[in-house]
């Protein structure tokens, strides 16, 4: 453990911090692409520390946040089957569909089981044959080789009664997507680490080239924030616009090719909606057509399912970085932790419900 | 459904050790008629629970136990407990059955004399695994003092339970003299301290729950607090809040303070005692240990005149070794709790909304 206490430092991070404050001499607008460092972020208070020219904008790497809200209605529909175990990760329970969440289906009978791993539902799946088994597949590259695995595992193993629900997202196309929007304001990205360690860094320099927006890949520990902040910065200053890779100790640029070649056999690239934003061509997966027999909606014919998002709810320019969420009419007042109307509200790593827990707006501030 | 026999305290007791007339041998499981009231109730009370857990009290066997109370206020609480797996790193619900109401006893300043504990078996559940529950809840109130006086069993049909939950209710008293202790006597000035590492006893739970085991040394830390508290109570009004962080954690218990004695109060994130297993295994969980539950833990707000005294107190005892003063109370924000992060930053701490839910990535 003394191995991550390291790079949770607190005079090293004052001093990146200042070195920062050091090198900058113009405001500049980041985008932190990934959940994960949006929560590293908000708990260490590390926008706290910066020079007020870095504005932090907080991005659509939250799985839970993305996922668009007609493939939770399709999953509460099928959880709700009789002879349906339906698995999940644990902060997809809370998230709302279009009038309730997979907890109230567990409340009302459904059969709704928490798991961490997919193979764990795999497993299940064996252990009741009498029973369909699904798992609600989400997440972004990070996620998507186990769920790739889990299949494959599957599949050889004759396991029938087991189906996915799929809605995987691609980082890079949505870099793109944020890039070419009419109200962009991001300059440089901090990429995701956890991504890149499974895909390397494919992509990413034909990103930076196309926008000339500088891409460091980044950990996520406070140090290894202010260290992705501190090399975008120093680009930016000298009109820069190179890929850099801030988190040597776990990407290397050709990534885990074992997971690239287990994802190329049991997905292939679809367009793909993201909760909030719409669609971006080219920027999830779906199951190949080898696999196409354990699409869970396909199976449980819930495709045609479609659902409008509340009109109040802005969280895809939140997403985008066009909002804070703090300027959101509902924020706070109709929208809270406790009556989300997005899923920006209910995931812990969601901005709006970052802002709202951890007081990023003055009137919560403590004093002290 | 636990199906394999536990070892108790030491090794034993087990089913095949029970000493009396055979009858509880012929049921291996618990069935239906062990709650019907007839001759099986019979048998499972006088073989079982009432050698367990032997005092005049109860060995009267009478509809209600009659017990002496000395002078004071009497204090009561209830608890029901609904633990799985049944036998966890350093625990089962039988020492939590025990230890919780004895606790929820001691953070008002009592001192606990007698519990109660109501049985609510599943059909099928094994007798050696209640056994071995039954006489964990034995040691546990040998060493916490109390004595178990009375109870009820009742057997729900398979299918219809979790294998067993407990219910226990506690008598206790608070001398006379002593001011009040609770929730809302907080106040601006005073320090926070906590009396030990948080997360031991959720980390210990989850570590061998079905759809997580993942291998830890992190055991419970379960435990009666009593002594702990006995040590620093004074009948001077120093001592204002005692609360034990167990479900919600330290997040919630510090929240409840803040609100209801309506003052504010900040922590100091890096005086907060985690064990760095416990913050390993909430990293890779994604879990805030401050939201992980406690079981022998205890948090007390004092006057800033009585802090260095209480923590030189709980230092000195076993329980308190680690203890620590984490923060302070505050007149403005009420209702707010807020953390000093390792960076220098300020963030709130907000109340956990309900489940534990585990980061997707």
């Amino acid at each position: 453990m003394r191995y991550l206490d390291e790079f949770r430092d607190g005079d090293l991070a004052r001093r990146l911090a200042d070195d920062i404050t050091r090198i900058v001499t113009r405001p500049w607008a980041i985008m932190e692409v990934c959940g994960g460092q949006t929560h590293a972020i908000i708990r260490n208070g590390i926008d706290q520390i910066l020079p007020p020219e870095i504005e932090l904008i907080h991005g659509p790497g939250c799985p839970v946040c993305v996922t668009p809200l007609e493939v939770i209605d399709q999953a509460i529909a099928i959880a709700a089957r009789p002879g349906v175990i339906f698995c999940s990760f644990g902060d997809m329970l809370r998230v709302p569909g279009s009038s309730r969440d997979l907890f109230q289906v567990k409340s009302e009978g459904g059969d709704v089981r928490v798991v961490y791993s997919p193979l764990d539902a795999v497993r299940l799946a064996q252990a009741h044959p009498e029973r369909e088994v699904v798992f609600f597949a989400i997440g972004f590259e990070t996620t998507a080789p186990a769920n790739a695995m889990a299949v494959h595992v599957a599949r050889q193993h004759g396991v029938r009664n087991f189906s996915m629900l799929v809605s995987h997202v691609l980082v890079p196309p949505a870099i793109a997507a944020i890039m070419t929007a009419p109200r962009n304001r991001v300059q440089a990205f901090l990429a995701a680490g956890h991504v890149c360690a499974v895909m390397g860094l494919r992509g990413y320099p034909a990103l930076a080239e196309r926008f000339h927006v500088p891409i460091v890949v980044t950990g996520f520990e406070p140090l290894d924030v202010l260290e992705g902040i501190r090399r975008a910065v120093r680009q930016l200053e000298a009109g820069e616009a190179r890929v850099e890779n801030a988190y040597a100790r776990v990407v290397t640029d050709e990534g885990n090719t074992a997971a690239q070649r287990m994802l190329a056999e049991v997905f292939e690239v679809s367009d793909r909606a993201w909760r909030g934003i719409g669609t971006i061509p080219g920027s999830g997966w779906r199951l190949a057509d080898a696999y196409r027999e354990f699409d869970a909606a396909i199976r449980f014919d819930v495709g045609g399912i479609r659902t409008a998002e509340s009109p109040l709810c802005r969280s895809g320019e939140v997403l985008q970085g066009a909002l804070k969420p703090n300027e959101c009419p509902a924020f706070g007042t109709t929208c809270t932790p406790r009556t989300p109307l997005g899923a920006t509200m209910v995931s812990g790593e969601g901005a709006c419900a970052a802002y709202y827990h951890y007081g990023r707006f003055r009137a919560a501030a403590p004093t002290a | 459904m636990a199906e394999t026999a536990l070892p108790g305290p030491g090794g034993g007791p087990d089913f095949e050790s029970w000493a009396c007339p055979l009858p509880l041998r012929d049921y291996p499981r618990v069935v239906l008629g062990h709650g019907g009231g007839g001759a099986l109730s019979e048998e499972l009370v006088r073989h079982l629970f009432v050698p367990a857990f032997g005092n005049p009290a109860l060995d009267a066997l009478g509809d209600a136990s009659l017990v002496d109370v000395p002078a004071g206020r009497l204090a009561l609480s209830t608890d029901g407990f609904v633990v799985r797996p049944l036998v966890f790193p350093g625990g089962s619900i039988g020492e939590l059955a025990v230890n919780g109401t004895v606790n929820d006893l001691a953070m008002r300043g009592a001192t606990p004399l007698y519990l109660t504990a109501g049985f609510v078996i599943e059909e099928g559940l094994a007798m050696s695994v209640l056994g071995t529950v039954v006489a964990r809840m034995a040691a546990a109130a040998a060493a916490a003092g109390v004595q178990i006086v009375a109870g009820d069993t009742k057997v729900v049909e398979r299918g219809h339970g979790d294998s067993l939950y407990v219910t226990t209710t506690g008598v206790g008293v608070v001398p006379s003299g002593l001011p009040p202790i609770g929730p809302a006597q907080a106040r601006p000035g005073d320090k926070v301290l906590l009396s030990g590492s948080i997360g031991d006893h959720g980390i210990a739970v989850m570590s061998v729950r079905e759809s997580l085991a993942f291998e830890t040394a992190i055991v419970s830390d379960c435990a009666a607090l009593h002594g702990l508290v006995g040590c620093i109570l004074h009948d001077d009004g120093r001592i204002r809040v005692l609360r034990d962080p167990t479900r919600g954690g330290l997040a919630a218990t510090l929240n409840e303070i803040a609100t209801a004695s309506a003052v504010g109060i900040v922590i100091d994130e890096r005086r907060v005692p985690v064990k760095p297993e416990v913050r390993g295994a909430c990293d890779l969980l994604g879990l805030d240990p401050w939201h992980v539950a406690n079981e022998g833990k205890c948090v007390a707000v004092v006057a800033a005149d009585a802090a260095a005294e209480v923590l030189a107190a709980w230092r000195a005892h076993p329980l308190g070794r680690d203890a620590a003063i984490i923060g302070e109370v505050e007149a403005g924000r009420p209702g707010l709790v807020a953390t000093r992060t390792s960076l220098g930053a300020t963030r709130v701490v907000p109340m956990p909304l309900g489940e534990l839910l585990p980061r997707i990535c």
